[in-house]
């Protein structure tokens, strides 16, 4: 028993690790509302190219006249006020390049969160945003002698305008949603990263994402390019503190696999319950190229999110694997999307979601085969588990198929933690919450052996926190 | 919605004649009729942007179908088509419609007249059960995206066939509707009305059929079925209009405590086709079974919308449509399973299965879940796919020749809906019908 308290105890420590926040003092603030001020003034402090402030004003145009998407998706929408949120918040940093050189109160925050640490452990490249601009950015210098490109979003379009430009906007255009187009014309910070013809890396790269300040919408941007041959897998994490009003987060990834490339993309999603997350991500698979989408969303308030992968070339094969725990007072509304575009792409959907107490996991997914396709092949799985009575969800999938030798399969589960298993774990002395906890992780546990060691670690911690007194 | 209710109308009849489509029509009817034709002129005309009407050829919806001339084509072969109204041969009751007007009709016997039972057209159903007729006759409405064509269908509806079965009485033959569209630009509103009681159990079949291949037609039918706690209702739907006519089926089934309801429908023609089927069990215990199959050929556009809401717990609803594609044709199925707050221990299923036949052919799926509860099973599959190369192979290698072997696969596929109608005679003339639809176009195998 006494194991029991110290795990609690454990996990107690844990819930909290995010909730807290520093005193704001910011050099440049774009001010509350989006005006085409506002857009200026981003771009001005940026100090960016005629071009980009062009796009973010065709951006904002477009954000303006499109209406939000209530005609099938959360009328929870309609509670986010943009005249309220601050677009663009920072303290002037530039992104150091050792940990010594980041600002006290910023240190301070990614040291709670443990990111130095990480990096020391295992990882090839960091990068750390607070707010709207990044803090922290690192990577080993071999990657660099290799001609790997690391950077935030301004910096990768001002010096590397040839190789980013092509790409930007192109896999998830500017009026693709209103949320896109949102981003699109405030997006600050983010990746964008270059991995040359053939180079594999070994180890992945990392992000984390932090809002520090009330009110404050978060538009990051983030390129990956994998040039032919190469490999690369990316690690991205999220937290943000419980403040008293909504926070709004928008994001905008785009993927780019060339010939024969591989590009994992993994996230770990846990911000606060007041966090409204509305995140576009779709990838770009050309020729025998692959690229894969691991999910996690754990945090937020709405989470609508909806990877994608448009299969261009032949033989490129797309995967979203999903997992996604709403509690109380959560709605992820999460799935996938798999466009194919040429003759024998493969694309695997499998998603997994848990709803305890009144939350709601909702699966959203669209798999389209056009008519002139031969021999595409798609599977999906929607797995749902519900705890509670009055626990909820949804599964909306949307499947086009046409041409020859395609094959479709959607396959759909709801099911409940069985009053058996339980019974079992209790009687050889776990209690009710160990249990669930147990029978829980081990409904996500096939999917969960697919993630890199570390983040299966942290996933299962936090499953095992949310679980917490959500049985009794 | 309208912001008219039915309390705020004026109750008298005069002057509201103009809505009245039968002689001596009540009051309440009247009133429903208005209520519809204010719903009608307010609700818009579907577009691609309501999601209930996702995938779907909007575009072929036309403003003009609603400005026909109300007077009836007359039939001038009424005679031949009551001849040929011959897909079930024995029936507990036979009604012959041609062009909203019924030609024939053959009334149940003696012996179930006395127990209680009736079939009625609802002319003469408004005469003798003016109460039940209240309480049931156009009281149910779609909430699947086909509002407007259901106010036009309570505007218009003057023919149709009303089948009251009292509490314990069981009837072995079916009832059989045929409701023929004969004459070009004719127009039809079938309906079908079924009250069975507690315990009772009856079947019945609805036939929609078109007198020639060429005219074209528009037909928007709707039905509801009430089953009582324990009862027993098996109806089967056979859509055969030619390819030139636009049909609408808007078909709501409620089932009550224990109440055991199975619905069979074979869909061939059409050129476009909407079907609504929504299944309401409000009774612990209930068990409902859908089953669909369509056979889309050419341009024809087949579009399947269905809702299995779940209010009651311990109930079991069952769905499966099966696809066959040629040529350009689409399909579309959207389905969506609800399972209400508190609707414990329900089993919910819902498979569509399409089977494309050619590369052009279009198949769109669109499975649906919103569960409530969490002690309940419920899944739901979609497949789509070509034949299986291997099987045809084995067929070939065995001295069959292509085109016999794709359509033994056709109606091996087709077999599992078939059998389930559970009448040798219905199930011999639904396949008929389909190999007939095969054997019309002269089906090119293509390689795969």
């Amino acid at each position: 028993m006494s194991q029991t308290t110290l795990d609690n105890e454990a996990l107690q420590v844990d819930t909290e690790k995010g909730n807290f926040h520093y005193p704001e003092n910011y050099s440049f603030d774009a001010g509350v509302g989006l005006t085409e001020d506002t857009v200026r003034y981003i771009s001005r402090v940026k100090e960016e190219d005629e071009w980009i402030l062009n796009f973010r004003l065709k951006a904002l145009d477009i954000f303006q006249r499109k209406p939000m998407p209530t005609n099938w998706a959360s009328e929870d929408l309609n509670n986010i006020h943009f005249e309220k949120i601050r677009y663009y918040l920072s303290k002037g940093q530039k992104p150091s390049r050792t940990w010594d050189e980041v600002p006290d109160d910023i240190k301070q925050t990614f040291e709670r969160l443990g990111i130095p640490e990480q990096e020391r452990k295992f990882l090839a490249g960091v990068e750390a945003q607070f707010d709207s601009e990044a803090a922290y950015s690192r990577m080993k210098e071999d990657l660099e002698k290799q001609g790997v490109i690391f950077v935030g979003s301004t910096e990768g379009l001002m010096k590397y305008p040839e190789i980013f430009r092509p790409y930007f906007g192109k896999v998830i255009p500017t009026a693709d949603n209103k949320f896109s187009a949102l981003n699109s014309s405030v997006f600050s910070g983010g990746s964008f990263i270059y991995v040359p013809k053939g180079v594999k890396l070994k180890q992945p790269l990392q992000a984390y994402f932090r809002i520090n300040a009330e009110n404050f919408g978060q538009f990051e941007r983030t390129l990956i390019i994998a040039d032919e041959g190469a490999e690369i897998t990316y690690m991205e994490g999220c937290t943000a503190p419980k403040f008293e009003t909504t926070t709004l987060h928008s994001a905008v990834v785009e993927l780019v696999a060339l010939k024969g490339a591989k590009i994992q993309y993994i996230t770990v999603q846990n911000w606060s319950n007041n966090v409204f997350n509305l995140v576009t991500k779709r990838g770009l698979a050309e020729e025998d190229a692959e690229v894969k989408w691991i999910d996690c969303n754990i945090g937020s308030r709405l989470t609508m999110k909806y990877p994608g992968v448009v299969l261009k070339g032949r033989h490129a094969r797309g995967e979203v694997l999903s997992i996604a725990l709403a509690n109380d007072g959560q709605h992820q509304d999460t799935g996938a999307k798999m466009i194919h575009l040429a003759d024998n792409t493969t694309s695997n959907i499998i998603s997994k979601s848990i709803s305890i107490g009144k939350g709601r996991s909702t699966y959203r997914g669209q798999v389209h085969m056009p008519k002139h396709l031969k021999n595409c092949k798609n599977n999906t799985e929607c797995d749902a588990l519900l705890i509670n009575t009055n626990s909820r969800t949804d599964t909306y999938p949307a499947i086009t198929t046409r041409g020859l030798g395609n094959t479709v399969q959607h396959e759909a589960s709801v099911s409940k933690v069985s009053a058996e298993q339980i019974f079992y774990m209790m009687q050889r002395g776990l209690s009710e919450g160990q249990a669930m906890s147990l029978a829980v992780n081990g409904f996500v546990n096939d999917l969960m052996r697919q993630f890199p060691m570390e983040y299966s670690v942290e996933l299962k911690r936090l499953i095992d926190m949310e679980m917490e007194g959500s049985v009794g | 919605m309208s912001t008219t209710t039915m309390d705020e109308l004026p109750q008298s009849p005069a002057g509201s004649a103009d809505f009245a489509v039968l002689p001596n029509e009540p009051a309440w009817l009247i009133d429903r009729r208005r209520q519809a034709a204010a719903d009608f002129e307010q609700l818009p005309m579907p577009t691609a942007k309501d999601d209930r009407w996702r995938f779907a050829t909007v575009s072929r919806l036309r403003n003009e179908w609603f400005d026909a001339p109300l007077s009836l084509i007359e039939s001038k072969n009424v005679q031949s088509i009551i001849q040929r109204s011959k897909l079930v041969d024995s029936y507990s009751g036979r009604a012959v419609f041609v062009n909203d007007k019924l030609t024939q009709f053959n009334p149940l016997s003696e012996a179930l007249a006395v127990q209680g039972v009736r079939y009625l057209p609802i002319e003469q159903a408004l005469l003798e059960m003016p109460g039940l007729m209240q309480a049931r006759f156009l009281v149910e409405r779609t909430t699947l995206g086909s509002e407007k064509f259901h106010a036009w269908h309570v505007q218009m509806v003057k023919s149709g066939m009303v089948l009251y079965v009292p509490k314990n009485v069981t009837i072995k033959e079916p009832f059989v509707n045929y409701y023929w569209l004969d004459g070009e630009g004719a127009r039809c509103f079938p309906h079908t009305l079924v009250v069975a009681e507690d315990n009772a159990e009856v079947s019945l079949v609805d036939v929609f059929f078109s007198a020639d291949e060429q005219s074209p037609g528009i037909a928007c039918a709707t039905s509801t079925l009430y089953a009582g706690v324990g009862a027993k209702v098996f109806r089967k739907v056979v859509q055969d209009w030619n390819e030139q006519t636009i049909s609408f089926q808007l078909d709501k089934t409620l089932a009550d405590r224990d109440a055991d309801v199975k619905n069979v429908a074979v869909n061939i023609g059409a050129s476009a086709a909407r079907y609504e089927n929504q299944v309401q069990i409000d009774g612990a215990g209930a068990h409902v079974k859908l089953y669909s199959l369509t056979v889309a050929e050419k341009r024809q556009e087949f579009d399947q919308r269905t809702l299995q809401v779940h209010n009651a717990p311990n109930a079991v609803s069952d769905l499966l449509y099966k696809n066959a594609l040629m040529d350009n044709s689409r399909t579309i199925f959207s389905g969506l399973i609800k399972v209400a707050e508190g609707a414990q221990q329900t089993d919910a299923y819902q498979t569509n299965r399409n089977l494309l036949l050619d590369p052009t052919a279009d198949a769109n799926a669109l499975p649906g879940l919103e569960i409530l509860a969490n002690d309940v099973k419920c899944s739901h599959g979609a497949t789509t796919g070509n034949f299986d190369p291997q099987e045809l192979f084995y067929m070939m290698s065995r001295g069959i020749s292509k085109r016999a072997a794709m359509q033994l696969m056709v109606f091996g596929f087709f077999e599992e809906i078939i059998e389930k109608v559970e009448s040798d005679e219905l199930a011999d003339n639904l396949r008929m019908l389909i190999h007939n639809k095969f054997d019309n176009k002269v089906y090119q195998a293509k390689t795969i």
